[in-house]
């Protein structure tokens, strides 16, 4: 009976999950474009990636805006969050203001912040000219197009800073209460109560987070359009998920889509799995004492 | 806050931008309340292309997914929290590890299926997949199915009711606010993406209202005040869904989170 109820699902995960998971493999060491039939090449596409230079620079601007935006966004969120949770009058409106940018279109969001950080025109270069700070060229030059995509990130990192909300109001007060007891002061109470009390919160949104600045694509994809240059100048926007658009769908390369699909999975695997292995020694569930 | 503040600022600028007329985009320092104030700007903007149809389609794609969301991750989440059968947790955990999987992965083989398929340029790609459940929405269901007390359903057994009929009669209409946050997600999820759409509809009558203002951006490069008025009433929905909604959505994401 149960069987009957989980069916559906059953059904979806191996039309839409599985069955593409194994013909992906399948796809990836072929030649294929859609209109001939598939010639099968072994693993040439894998090989041809270490060669791609595309490959690398896609990676690295994949790995450049990872390394910047998760840390970021998960310490920016995670501060908001501490500072919601000290009963403030009006909590509900500063969540609403700080969750909202989270849940709109991410195509109109780009638009506007391509407007913002337009480097002539924009408020932030405005903003910065203010106090005296020097004004990047933003999504304009190689250097500063990754940084400026992080920083429209910050703006979107609402639903970390609401998951990390939740974790910190299940934080019990006695434990608060005995390291007051205790002589603790405020970074002690931090780093020995709240911290490994939400360690499984943070431990949750920095696999999701991970996995979530890998599969960046909406955005490049808009703002590569918006500025004009595809992928950014010197393709210095060239996220992997838009590398693999533009093989899949640009250049009709379905065969090396597929074998870049592959390795970006098995990228993200293995980070994940990183994960999950040191997070034996820093996550803590409740039950265990530290 | 000061920080509040800052966090609203991109806000009060896309509607700063959005009135203005021409010629005072390009101008430094900056104008932020505009003189006059080109409401007008919002009715050329959405004229220019057919936004309206844009908007039906969208409006059309999300609400056959939040439906199909809600019933078939319902149904989903029934299973899995109300039988034991031999497999349960394995199968579980496996659906839960699909939350990880990166979308890029599947892009290329479900294309090439549905284009065996000949539907490509259709909506079915964007709406059939709702009907077979989604590991987040059968995850946070079930979460709150497994709070529904045993001895409801034992009631119902004894009073010879079969399980579709406490499924239909009894867990879901108690499930209202879990079910409500999964509609108000999949909903959001629908109206904003991008991806799917893009690959999958080509003529313009089938855009949705996210490549259509791509386009828009494309074919009016530098005005940017037709742009932002353009990308704000794209915004609005999600906006007032929020405010309805919102404690679905905070309460959508404890549920989720803070399990993990």
């Amino acid at each position: 009976m149960g069987y009957l109820f989980i069916s559906p699902w059953i059904i979806g995960f191996i039309v839409f999950v599985a069955g593409p998971l194994i013909a992906s493999l399948i796809i990836s060491m072929t030649n294929y474009n859609l209109l001939s039939s598939p010639q099968f090449i072994g693993l040439q596409n894998y090989a041809h990636m270490f060669g791609d230079s595309n490959f690398w620079l896609s990676l690295q601007v994949t790995f450049y805006y990872a390394l910047l935006a998760v840390p970021i966004d998960l310490i920016v969120a995670l501060v908001l969050a501490i500072m919601l949770n000290q009963n403030v009058r009006f909590m509900p409106l500063f969540r609403t203001i700080f969750y909202l940018p989270a849940l709109l279109p991410p195509v109109a969001i780009s638009m506007l912040w391509i407007w913002i950080l337009n480097p002539a025109y924009g408020i932030l270069n405005t903003f910065l000219k203010t106090i005296g700070l020097p004004q990047p060229q933003w999504f304009l030059t190689p250097q500063t197009t990754v940084p400026g995509y992080v920083i429209m990130s910050i703006w979107g990192l609402g639903t970390w800073m609401v998951i990390f909300l939740a974790g910190l109001q299940n934080v019990p007060a006695e434990l608060y209460e005995a390291a007051v007891l205790d002589g603790s002061g405020v970074w002690a109470k931090f780093w020995h109560v709240t911290l490994p009390m939400i360690s499984p919160v943070l431990f949750f949104n920095l696999v999701m987070g991970i996995v979530g600045a890998f599969s960046f694509f909406t955005q490049a994809f808009v703002i590569g359009q918006g500025t004009g240059t595809g992928a950014g100048v010197s393709n210095s926007g060239l996220f992997y998920s838009l590398y693999l658009y533009q093989k899949a769908f640009s250049e009709l390369q379905m065969g090396y889509a597929s074998a870049l699909g592959w390795a970006l999975f098995l990228i993200v695997m293995l980070l994940s799995l990183l994960v999950f292995r040191s997070s034996a020694l820093w996550v803590y569930y409740g039950g265990e004492s530290s | 806050m000061a920080t509040s503040f800052c966090f609203l600022i991109p806000l009060f600028w896309l509607i700063s931008s959005a009135v203005k007329p021409s010629d005072q985009i390009f101008v430094f320092p900056q104008v932020w309340i505009p003189h006059p104030a080109e409401w007008n700007n919002f009715a050329i903007a959405l004229t220019s292309l057919p936004f309206g149809q844009f908007a039906l389609n969208t409006l059309a794609i999300a609400v056959l997914v939040t439906v199909g969301n809600v019933f078939s991750s319902a149904f989903v989440a029934y299973g899995f929290a109300r039988f034991r059968f031999p497999g349960r947790n394995v199968l579980f955990i496996v659906m839960l590890a699909t939350l990880m999987v990166p979308g890029q992965i599947l892009l290329v083989p479900q294309f090439i299926m549905y284009y065996k398929l000949g539907w490509i340029n259709t909506f079915a790609p964007l709406i059939v997949p709702a009907f077979f459940g989604s590991a987040f929405y059968v995850f946070l269901i079930r979460q709150f199915f497994m709070n529904i007390p045993p001895e409801l359903k034992d009631a119902a057994y004894i009073d010879g009711a079969g399980e579709w009929t406490i499924f239909s009669r009894i867990y879901l209409p108690l499930s209202k606010s879990a079910l409500t946050a999964v509609a108000i997600f999949s909903f959001q999820g629908a109206w904003n993406d991008f991806l799917g759409p893009l690959i999958y509809l080509n003529s313009q009558k089938l855009y949705t209202l996210q490549i259509g203002l791509t386009e828009f951006e494309g074919i009016f490069h530098s005005n940017w005040n037709y742009i932002m008025a353009a990308s704000a009433v794209i915004m609005l929905p999600m906006i007032v869904i929020f405010f309805i909604g919102q404690r679905y959505f905070i309460q959508g994401i404890l549920m989720s989170g803070t399990k993990g």
